[in-house]
């Protein structure tokens, strides 16, 4: 399990470029057309981290993100989740790139296999952002009463991050 | 409109907070620590999530989205009994959760639109449930390699970037269940 998790990059490059051949696809210029796809996403995110990551760092210059943390800490402490990941979990709903910018943030200052930077990596993985991804849905759909879906998808998020730092305890703990 | 509150408040927060707590000079320096950040984030994660999109471009080009979908339709039928009478819309319906799970975002949120338009043309009680389940599907992410993150991990330096695939499975597991259930028992 762990060589396949770590051959994971190369072995899924690797059989679906091997798949894509036998379907006749010309892979490389595939390749190269969805990361310069990427590129574009890049470059249209860039602008929003290039001012989200310095707002998160001066929150946390300035203590008053320490501060929060320490209000929030027993409450996440009862549901077992790290009162570091406070401001990330705020963020994921309402914005992806300051989900992405605090998760980043975390990840680079506890490092990528600490319990808290695995718990960050879990909790960006497995949730979306909610309000964005309602938003598209109400407006391109006409719904109407569509307010009940918000309470059943914060839900849906709040088991998210409480299972991320169970399954990372779990793991690794 | 909601990223211009949270940037406004936040800095004007670290800044009137920095003020008081004494903490002006790491506020200031910290502005220009982000900008840095911000780069390295790009030159770092960035181009690794760049590599990702050119092999999602692949699989799609291969047909896998297609063929998932396929696969997936047994299981959607039992979750979308209504929608699953109407040829196009479970069409579009099958791709969107297809699209999900291999995280080809862009082809994802067409589909997911062309389907919830078609059950809420569809009236009905039931159709309105399965909208919802729709949605929460999409907001509870069911991303079967969360290449993002993952690029994050590399650039960080993690040992072996895919290792926390099975905890973020038994997490997106459980809370799209937390949301499926939630939509039942809410019953918008």
């Amino acid at each position: 399990m762990n060589t396949v998790l770590t051959l994971m990059m190369p072995l899924i490059l690797g059989s679906v470029g091997l798949y894509a051949l036998g379907r006749k696809v010309d892979v490389f210029a595939a390749l190269t057309d969805g990361a310069a796809d990427g590129l574009r996403t890049l470059l249209r995110i860039f602008p929003a981290l290039l001012m989200l990551l310095p707002m998160i760092y001066m929150l946390r210059a300035s203590g008053l993100l320490d501060a929060l943390t320490k209000l929030a800490a027993p409450v996440l402490a009862w549901l077992g989740i790290p009162a570091e990941l406070t401001s990330l979990m705020l963020l994921r709903p309402l914005s992806g790139s300051g989900a992405l910018a605090a998760a980043t943030e975390t990840i680079r200052e506890f490092g990528a296999d600490s319990i808290i930077g695995r718990t960050a990596a879990v909790m960006i993985g497995s949730t979306e952002t909610t309000f964005y991804v309602i938003a598209v849905y109400f407006g391109a759909a006409g719904i109407k009463n569509g307010k009940k879906i918000i309470p059943a998808a914060l839900i849906a998020d709040l088991v998210g991050f409480v299972m991320a730092a169970v399954t990372v305890r779990w793991f690794w703990g | 409109m909601q990223l211009a509150f949270i940037w406004v408040i936040g800095v004007a927060a670290a800044v009137g907070y920095g003020i008081f707590a004494d903490t002006a000079d790491a506020v200031a320096a910290a502005l220009f620590d982000g900008v840095n950040a911000a780069v390295e984030f790009c030159l770092g994660a960035g181009v690794i999530m760049c590599l990702w999109c050119g092999v999602f471009e692949v699989m799609r080009r291969a047909g896998l989205a297609d063929g998932l979908s396929r696969l997936l339709r047994p299981i959607l039928c039992k979750l979308f009994p209504e929608t699953s009478r109407h040829r196009e819309t479970f069409d579009a319906l099958s791709s969107n959760v297809a699209a999900n799970l291999l995280g080809l975002g862009n082809a994802a949120t067409p589909m997911g639109i062309r389907a919830a338009q078609g059950m809420a043309q569809a009236h009905g009680r039931r159709s309105a449930r399965e909208l919802a389940t729709l949605v929460v599907l999409n907001t509870a992410s069911v991303q079967l390699i969360p290449s993002t993150i993952a690029s994050v991990r590399a650039a960080c330096g993690a040992a072996v970037p895919f290792d926390i695939l099975p905890a973020v499975w038994v997490t997106s597991v459980c809370s799209v269940a937390a949301g499926l259930l939630s939509v039942r028992v809410l019953r918008p």
